[in-house]
């Protein structure tokens, strides 16, 4: 196949990721876009397939299956709670393709005097780097997330130093092999360091920061792949790879954003740490907390004109989210309003909150985001608080000295009342004290959420 | 075409790229963050013809065979599940239940 034609070809595959992603603006034909984007991927291979002219044919099938097989396979099991570590392994394995691209083209060129020309080393030396760097960060993040490794931050003296170090020798690897020294061992090298520092660069970061991570180590495949596309002068590559790498950074900052925090600060505060000792600060100076029983809160429920449920993981942990949506159903059937408000850091990956919802067949439209739920609590007769914690936590708005304190919340305590549905008073997982619990307008259910959400349910039925 | 001009040409679809992604990505809701990630994961799969094309240069050497055999499993795998995952999240996003 000619150069112009397949490249035209590609063309048409780069137009169907685009559409993809444009699709994905609406819920109701995002499914539809989806699958124009993977009719396009499909394309793509068939293109290249004809282009290496049947050499190796059988390995190509054999690998294709083999990757194929797996993906598959874990992509259809996989369970929604799970969802973030297989982005992440996906992620990783798609680095790591991008860097072997890089250690083979280095291969392929070098016998050849003169080369590399600079920019083809740039994008070698990049690509290997990022990619290796993405690989081996999202695999600890798999292990962070699948509980393979404990998903407390890890830190230890003199661990910046140490990350700092590695980092400047791979620059200075890096520059040597775009500068001519050209020794293979060099990129193997530099690829190895690379991906001792993506480990060393994920594992001090704490479980409930992983949403960003995998976000960025996305961008970070998606820009390696662009290298990539340098190196092969592959325009699909280039202009996919960069799609992803925008979509992962607009989506990191945004992360940021919802948390107050600056991306350094999430990469290199290992948060748990901080928290821990603000919260023995914090503890102690509390207040009355009111609490009532299932029944109590049942004809409360009942009895509103507008409910809205505030889920966090805790929900997700319990596995209650059906639970909940049946207890919605129950309460619309009595003429209640129902909505949910969702912050944007629930879950365990930018809008994972939703997604476990939806599996439960909560109707989307009833999903809100912060912008949209936060002027409704005012007109919310109840507002119920299911495993959700920091990001109801008053003190982001009021105490300048809280840890979150900048953060945006869900503001429930504009609701008339406030259902919080919690375990006991131990602080959470960050640790930190939460003045909502002591607000008048707040009522504890205490007790395991999803036993909670189903006495509920079952008094709310017999009313 | 010289190599230059095409090192030109190149940078300035990627610039174009990063401005359009933005474009494109802003107007999700983040109702749809998750399967924007698993999705935009599914498209840096496109890396499969990266490797595809190693694979294919595969009969100069051994060694570049094996690291494309491995590079295509690892493509296939990012290509395959991210589009699997993300279509099996985009149904269950209903209106309304029958």
């Amino acid at each position: 196949m000619g150069y112009n034609l397949s490249n035209l070809l590609y063309l048409i595959t780069i137009v169907t990721f685009i559409l993809a992603l444009r699709f994905l603006s609406n819920p109701a034909h995002a499914r539809r876009g989806n699958q124009v984007g993977a009719i396009g991927m499909l394309l793509a291979i068939v293109v290249t397939w004809i282009k290496t002219g049947g050499t190796s044919w059988w390995a190509l099938v054999i690998g294709m299956a083999i990757g194929g097989g797996f993906g598959a396979v874990a992509a259809r099991r996989v369970k929604m709670t799970a969802m973030p570590q297989m982005v992440a392994l996906f992620n990783g394995v798609g680095g790591g393709a991008a860097a072997l691209i890089s250690l083979a083209e280095l291969h392929r060129i070098l016998p050849d005097p003169g080369r590399p020309k600079v920019d083809i080393g740039v994008a070698i030396v990049l690509s290997g780097l990022i990619g290796a760097i993405s690989f081996a960060g999202s695999m600890v993040a798999f292990a962070k997330l699948q509980e393979l490794i404990g998903g407390r931050p890890i830190t230890y003296v003199g661990q910046q130093f140490v990350n700092g170090a590695l980092f400047i020798a791979i620059a200075v690897a890096g520059v040597a092999l775009v500068a001519g020294v050209q020794d293979e061992w060099l990129l193997w090298v530099l690829t190895a360091g690379a991906a001792l520092f993506g480990v060393l660069f994920v594992l001090p970061i704490g479980g409930a920061d992983m949403p960003v991570v995998i976000s960025l180590l996305n961008a970070f495949t998606g820009l390696a792949v662009a290298l990539g596309g340098f190196e092969l002068e592959s325009n699909v590559l280039i202009v996919s790879g960069m799609l992803v790498g925008a979509s992962g950074t607009l989506l990191t900052l945004m992360m940021g954003r919802a948390m107050n925090r600056s991306i350094t600060n999430v990469l290199f505060g290992a948060f748990g740490q901080v928290s821990a000792s603000a919260a023995a600060v914090a503890a102690g100076d509390g207040g009355t907390v009111r609490s009532a029983t299932a029944e109590d809160i049942a004809v409360m429920l009942a009895y509103a004109h507008k409910v809205v449920f505030v889920p966090g993981y805790g929900l997700a942990v319990a596995q209650a989210q059906h639970d909940v949506r049946q207890l919605a159903d129950l309460l619309e059937e009595k003429g209640v309003e129902v909505s949910y408000a969702i912050h944007p850091v629930a879950g365990r990956m930018p809008g994972h909150m939703n997604v476990l919802l939806a599996e439960a067949n909560v109707p989307y439209p009833q999903l809100k985001e912060m912008d949209e739920a936060n002027p409704e609590f005012s007109r919310t007769d109840v507002a119920v608080v299911v495993g959700a914690n920091d990001v109801v936590n008053p003190d982001a708005r009021n105490n300048h000295g809280s840890p979150i304190y900048g953060m945006p919340i869900l503001n429930v305590d504009d609701a008339q009342t406030v259902v919080v549905l919690k375990r006991s008073m131990n602080p959470g997982f960050a640790g930190i004290e939460n003045p909502l619990f002591y607000n008048p307008k707040t009522v504890m259910l205490f007790g395991d959420a999803k036993e909670s959400i189903v006495k509920l349910a079952q008094d709310v039925k017999s009313l | 075409m010289t190599h230059s001009t095409l090192l030109v040409f190149e940078v300035t679809i990627l610039v174009l790229a990063i401005f359009l992604g933005i474009e494109v990505i802003s107007k999700v809701p983040a109702l749809l963050h998750t399967p924007l990630m698993s999705g935009t994961n599914a498209i840096h799969g496109v890396v499969i013809v990266g490797a595809m094309l190693v694979l294919g240069s595969g009969h100069k050497g051994p060694f570049t065979w094996i690291v494309g055999f491995i590079a295509v499993v690892l493509a296939a795998a990012n290509v395959v599940g991210g589009f699997v995952v993300t279509d099996r999240m985009l149904q269950m996003f209903k209106k309304r239940e029958k």
